[in-house]
């Protein structure tokens, strides 16, 4: 947010947000409430008229109550527990290994000669093209659902790290050594801060990603996870369940970006400080 | 002598031809002296002062800074950028005491260092802003409290005041002739402003256009705090101008 002149700071410092952020927010709200308002009134109609299986287009309390359902059987919570669990896991893996990988290559043009063309191959592959591949590998458990985050993961993660290294300002290298700064100090203390934000908007690149792709890996042999309670629904025709689980999926997501956004917010204050 | 530069040639391979940029420069800057260097564009100053900084190495001669050769960059040589080089995600304080971090000074020796370079260069008020707050000046002010705070023998800097405008140029510069009078530093200082030169230095080295040579040197005889619009100082000015045109002009022959 921007306060640049003293009347803004004054309306912020008196009545919160300024006018337009507060209209924002407002709109966003609106558009939510008549998307949902759209989605009951479409929903009841379809109940009360019946032109097809209701089934077919059930209204948000009816899959709001499809998930109380699953919850109240205590199952819900083992899904999104699963499937958080694999996002944590193979995502994590995935930014340790890119993130590894990707200080050294930006810095080393040797290792960046090595693994740049791998990795410019691999990468406009669709990840999910790759899923089978990964099944017939390490098997149907959990090895290659993990395993497929952290491959999918790897790439966006890596190749913002690369950028976040080479990009960096070689006076800002030449200010330090000047200030005394030996190798293993340029790196904590001038390389890192400055491939930061590069290396957030990677996390943030790969935090979507795993929730895209974990989704398709639950689909192909899964006991559980919201990937399994949509298939699930699919196979016995659970319409409310489908769209309760795709919803939980959309929030987690929503969630973890938000997350990240915090980490952004709060290590990047420098870029935009008050 | 602190600084010696002996011999020194330094040759850019452009679009695969061999370009001398510098030819076989002798310079020698006593302790505590304050130098500038002038010349036409392209001439090869901040080669020069890239090389004494260790940041490039010399195809032939040899820099040595109190005898010892250069082998590189080091916090002997503090260095001020043209562009202010600040870490910007690091508040004024934070810059300012990034050499004592690493020589891993107390905090207790920190605090009281930057507060007192900060005072010295008049920004004591915004010690925790960080560099995106700043105007061109008060990074510029940042930077050479940097310099100074890691307390170098050694201060180079590249048109420190090339991308201020001319109010602030002059500021600086009287607020850089106090501190000089105040540290004693060894300063070696390129510039394009004939009258900065005039104003700061204790000699003035004109470098002839590309491949740079040094030209001719001026000792300037003025008092420690100068007038600009005296009679001597202005005629310093002129007789450096006249120099400098003779090699300008041979830039665009
Ligand atoms: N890294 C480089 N690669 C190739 N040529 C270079 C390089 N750095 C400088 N040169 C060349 O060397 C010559 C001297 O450059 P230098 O930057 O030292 O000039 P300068 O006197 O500082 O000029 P200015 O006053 O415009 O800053 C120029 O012809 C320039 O093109
Ligand atoms: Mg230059």
């Amino acid at each position: 947010m921007f306060l640049s002149s003293v009347p803004e700071m004054m309306e912020w410092g008196l009545r919160g947000a300024s006018r337009s952020r507060r209209d924002a927010l407002r709109w966003r709200l609106a558009s939510l409430a008549v998307f949902l308002a759209l989605w009951s009134v479409a929903g009841g109609l379809v109940e009360l008229t019946k032109p097809f299986n209701p089934l077919f287009l059930p209204a948000p309390w009816v899959v709001i109550g499809a998930l109380l359902d699953l919850a109240r059987k205590g199952q819900l919570w083992v899904h999104v527990a699963a499937t958080l669990e694999r996002v944590a896991v193979g995502f994590s893996a995935g930014a340790v290994l890119a993130l590894a990988l990707g200080l050294l290559a930006g810095q080393v043009r040797a290792v960046r000669n090595v693994v740049e063309p791998v990795v410019e191959l691999l990468r406009p592959i669709p990840p999910l093209a790759m899923l089978p591949l990964f099944i017939v590998w390490v098997g149907i458990g959990e090895g290659s659902k993990v395993g497929f985050i952290t491959y999918a993961t790897f790439f966006p993660m890596f190749v913002t790290t690369v950028h976040g290294v080479a990009q960096i300002d070689g006076r800002l290298l030449r200010a330090a050594q000047s200030l005394g700064a030996r190798p293993r100090h340029l790196f904590f203390r001038v390389i890192l801060p400055a491939a930061l934000p590069d290396v957030l908007t990677g996390l943030r690149l790969g935090v979507a990603l795993s929730f895209f792709v974990i989704v398709i890996s639950e689909f192909v042999g899964a006991e559980n996870g919201l990937g399994y309670l949509i298939n699930d629904g699919r196979n016995f025709f659970l319409v409310p369940q489908m769209l309760g689980a795709a919803l939980l999926l959309g929030l987690l997501g929503y969630a973890g970006n938000g997350l990240v956004r915090v980490l952004e917010r709060r290590v990047l204050r420098w870029q935009h400080p008050r | 002598m602190k600084i010696r530069v002996r011999g020194l040639s330094r040759t850019f391979v452009a679009q695969g031809r061999e370009t001398p940029a510098l030819l076989d420069v002798d310079l020698e800057v006593a302790a505590h002296e304050f130098v500038c260097l002038l010349g036409p564009s392209g001439c090869g100053k901040s080669t020069l002062l890239n090389i004494v900084a260790g940041f490039l190495r010399p195809t032939a001669g040899e820099v040595r800074v109190d005898e010892r050769p250069v082998t590189g960059p080091g916090a002997d040589r503090g260095v001020v950028f043209q562009e202010y080089v600040l870490f910007p995600w690091l508040t004024v304080v934070g810059n300012v005491e990034f050499g004592l971090r690493l020589k891993g000074a107390p905090a207790a020796e920190r605090r009281g260092i930057v507060a007192r370079y900060l005072e010295l260069v008049g920004l004591a008020a915004h010690a925790e802003k960080y560099p995106v707050q700043l105007s061109g000046g008060m990074k510029q002010r940042v930077a050479i409290a940097r310099a100074l705070a890691n307390s170098p023998e050694i201060i180079l800097m590249d048109e420190p005041f090339g991308a201020l405008d001319a109010q602030t140029r002059e500021v600086l510069q009287d607020e850089l002739g106090r501190i000089q009078r105040v540290e004693h530093k060894t300063v070696l200082f390129v510039t394009h402003s004939i009258r900065e030169a005039v104003y700061l230095a204790d000699r003035v080295i004109v470098m002839t256009s590309a491949p740079g040579r040094i030209k001719q040197v001026f000792t300037i005889k003025l008092p420690e705090v100068r007038d600009r619009f005296a009679p001597e100082f202005t005629h310093y000015e002129s007789e450096i101008t006249r120099v400098v045109k003779e090699e300008v002009a041979k830039v665009h022959e």
